[in-house]
């Protein structure tokens, strides 16, 4: 049972039509609970106290009062602009975020799709962002969104190659690009999963990928597509409004996806850290969500912390740093496995 | 493949740009992302502040001196009246000169506090800022509890000043000195010596001591190239001579001399040594009235007057002659922020756009100081 809406509903219209929507609930909720972290986690990094008035207690509420706002906002449209492009763009970066979450197994009874090919899925997926995020810098007529586009393509394109090579040392030792078989080769206590030991290469291999994966959501310190200080906002300098939220929803949906991703590969996925000890299909979504949340609190945490490279620097670090390492990693792994039987 | 065809772009950075730290607006001839050429464009800000000092008298103008460069307003004010006092040969007492100073100083300290603060920002570094600005609160209460303004003060008048302390400034002073000292330590390890910081400040925007001094700027832009040159120092006014301190410069120690690295730096060492002088001088303020000189009326012989003094940004002049009348004939200033400025095409020609933020904020202008 790999997905309990459509074994309960049926694989028809209904069962799919409910069972694609669940993600969507998730992603909703959880953008307006991680801009409610991201302020308040980042006013306390701060020493001061964030929201306190919205909605009463410690402004809980600033989230829905800031998408209203952005609901009510006019919608302009930059008369230079390539229009239908521009409208298109943050749909496209909205959805590249978006369906990677159908590969994303929360809990061993609800995967989107149990398809073979999941890590691979995810991979090819997001890079529809890219094309999202040019498209957006190249419509909207703005030499400081053409610059920011121009440093995205670079840059994603860039980092997507030592986040994939990490992920092959994964699939190496799993022998599965399935995310449910990644997760179950870890179940058991928590000295199972793989960043702790099972496999010693494994835990430079979580470095990587999660140093690449800060860099493909353009999070600090690699958020130089968008650096305020620099190209004002970059790629959506232009956006205003619901089209502006949508850029912010799909960045904080990548951020989640890049979280769950890792959480699989290296944490355990849906497993419980205490064996069989509150596990199961409704504790597995929890433990997948907990792992995430965790993951993109340390991403808030960095980027409250760290200046942020510059564009050469960038390029530096993942093709002379991350990439041979990550490749060097494949090879020790495949090696440790061939010694090890 | 026959070569491609790439053009230069026209790129306009300001006047409403985040890192341009107001309303400038710089002209960036860039290649990609390299930089040809930058051109600044001032007078944004101009708001006509030495035709406005002949309309009224001598001490009328002090308030427009303060909102000259906003951030070192006690500063400002310190060098005109300096230069009125002179121009009148009145003495100020003592105790004047002592609180001046401490001001003075302590503005400094507020003053590299956001320069410091804003620089990290540029840099992407957002934390610090807030935590510069925390401490840049305390100074800045001392300011209120003493003249009751927070930002522009009007606290120095022509022959004293228009309060003296508060009791209990004194306590407050040395319970800020005492917070400040680890706080250095502190931004040093967050943001200092931060692997990224160096990495995108040492060896940009290099500015050689020689052109440094041959476009004549002066303060922590000119010290960051290894230059030891402070007017508090070398040419010394009020109470300076009285106290113990050195002269911060740059080292060169994460890269090449007169980097961005090294002119930050310079700020960041300058703010001990003013805690060190007014450590010196917190306990040693003599007895006396602060406004017993004051004369009660200005109307200073024919004459004219230059007097320099040194500010958080360098050598801040006032020009001003006298004809005999109680409202000055002319006020000039030369603003050390306006002659920093110029360095810019010269230091940041053939760097990344992003470095170009890296040199504008490391220069530490402020447009109200380059406009007037």
């Amino acid at each position: 049972m790999h997905n309990f809406i459509t074994y309960y509903l049926g694989s028809g219209l209904l069962g799919s039509l409910v069972s694609s929507l669940l993600p969507f609930v998730w992603v909703m909720t959880y953008a307006l609970v991680a801009i409610y972290l991201e302020l308040k986690i980042s006013a306390h990094m701060q020493d001061r106290l964030g929201p306190m008035r919205t909605g009463k207690w410690h402004g809980w509420a600033q989230p829905l009062a800031d998408v209203t706002k952005l609901l009510q906002k006019e919608d302009t449209i930059p008369t230079a602009a390539d229009k239908a492009l521009y409208i298109l763009a943050p749909m496209l970066v909205f959805v590249g975020s978006y369906a990677a979450y159908a590969a994303i197994p929360f809990s061993p009874a609800y995967i989107g799709a149990n398809i073979n090919l999941g890590v691979f899925y995810i991979i090819a997926v997001s890079a529809i962002i890219v094309l999202g995020i040019l498209m957006a810098g190249w419509a909207s007529n703005n030499k400081w969104s053409l610059l920011g586009a121009m440093r995205t393509a670079a840059q994603l394109v860039s980092y997507e190659i030592p986040s994939s090579l990490a992920i092959l040392a994964v699939v190496m030792v799993v022998g599965s690009f399935n995310l449910n078989d990644v997760c179950a080769a870890q179940s058991g206590w928590f000295w199972n999963w793989f960043v702790f030991g099972k496999f010693p290469f494994l835990f430079i291999t979580f470095i990587i990928y999660f140093t690449a994966s800060l860099a493909e959501t353009n999070r600090a310190p690699f958020d130089i597509p968008e650096a305020e200080s620099e190209l004002v906002a970059g790629y959506h300098t232009e956006y205003s409004g619901m089209r502006f939220a949508v850029f912010f929803l799909a960045e904080y949906a990548n951020m989640f996806t890049v979280a769950a991703v890792a959480s699989v590969l290296f944490f355990g996925g849906w497993n419980s850290p205490f064996g069989t000890f509150m596990s199961g299909p409704v504790w597995g979504a929890f433990w997948l969500i907990s792992k995430g949340m965790a993951l993109v609190f340390v991403q808030m945490w960095l980027r409250w912390t760290l200046p942020r490279f510059r564009v050469d620097q960038l390029m530096y670090l993942s093709w002379k740093v991350l990439t041979p390492f990550a490749l060097f990693n494949i090879f020790a792994v495949g090696l440790w496995m061939v010694l090890r039987g | 493949m026959a070569e491609l065809r790439t053009e230069e772009m026209v790129l306009n950075m300001g006047p409403q740009h985040p890192s341009t730290h107001g309303v400038l607006r710089i002209e960036l001839v860039v290649d990609g992302e390299v930089v040809v050429d930058a051109v600044p464009h001032i007078g944004y800000l101009h708001r006509c502040f030495e035709k406005h000092a002949e309309a009224m008298n001598y001490q009328q103008v002090v308030p427009y001196c303060d909102r000259m460069d906003y951030l070192s307003s006690m500063s400002n004010d310190f060098g005109y009246v300096l230069a009125v006092e002179k121009l009148l040969n009145i003495q100020v007492p003592e105790r004047v000169e002592y609180i001046r100073v401490i001001m003075t100083e302590l503005q400094r300290i507020a003053s590299h506090l956001v320069a410091v603060g804003t620089y990290g920002m540029d840099i992407g570094a957002f934390t610090p800022f807030l935590y510069c600005f925390r401490d840049r609160e305390m100074i800045l209460d001392l300011f209120e509890m003493t003249c009751g303004a927070r930002l522009l003060y009007n606290y120095m008048w022509p022959g004293g000043l228009s309060h003296d302390i508060p009791p209990g400034f004194v306590e407050k002073t040395k319970a800020f000195i005492k917070h400040f000292r680890p706080t250095i330590k502190e931004l040093n390890n967050l943001l200092s010596y931060n692997e990224i910081f160096v990495k995108r400040t040492a060896n940009v925007g290099v500015l050689p001591a020689e052109i440094g001094i041959n476009y004549g700027a002066s303060g922590p832009t000119l010290r960051g190239s290894g230059v030891k040159w402070d007017l508090r120092k070398d040419d010394p006014y009020s109470v300076y001579h009285k106290f113990d301190w050195d002269i911060a410069v740059g080292t060169g120690e994460m890269g090449t001399l007169g980097d961005c690295w090294d002119r930050y730096m310079v700020k960041v060492w300058e703010m001990e040594q003013s805690l060190r002088i007014i450590e010196q001088a917190i306990d040693n303020i003599p007895e006396g009235d602060v406004q017993s000189a004051i004369p009660k009326r200005i109307r200073p012989a024919a004459g004219e007057v230059y007097v320099r003094s040194e500010t958080a940004r360098g050598e801040l002049g006032y020009y001003i002659i006298s004809d005999g009348t109680q409202n000055p004939f002319r006020v000039k200033a030369r603003a050390p922020s306006f002659v920093n400025l110029s360095l810019l095409p010269e230091i940041s020609r053939g760097y990344l756009i992003a470095d170009m933020i890296a040199i504008i904020g490391s220069v530490d202008i402020v447009l109200g100081d380059v406009d007037r």
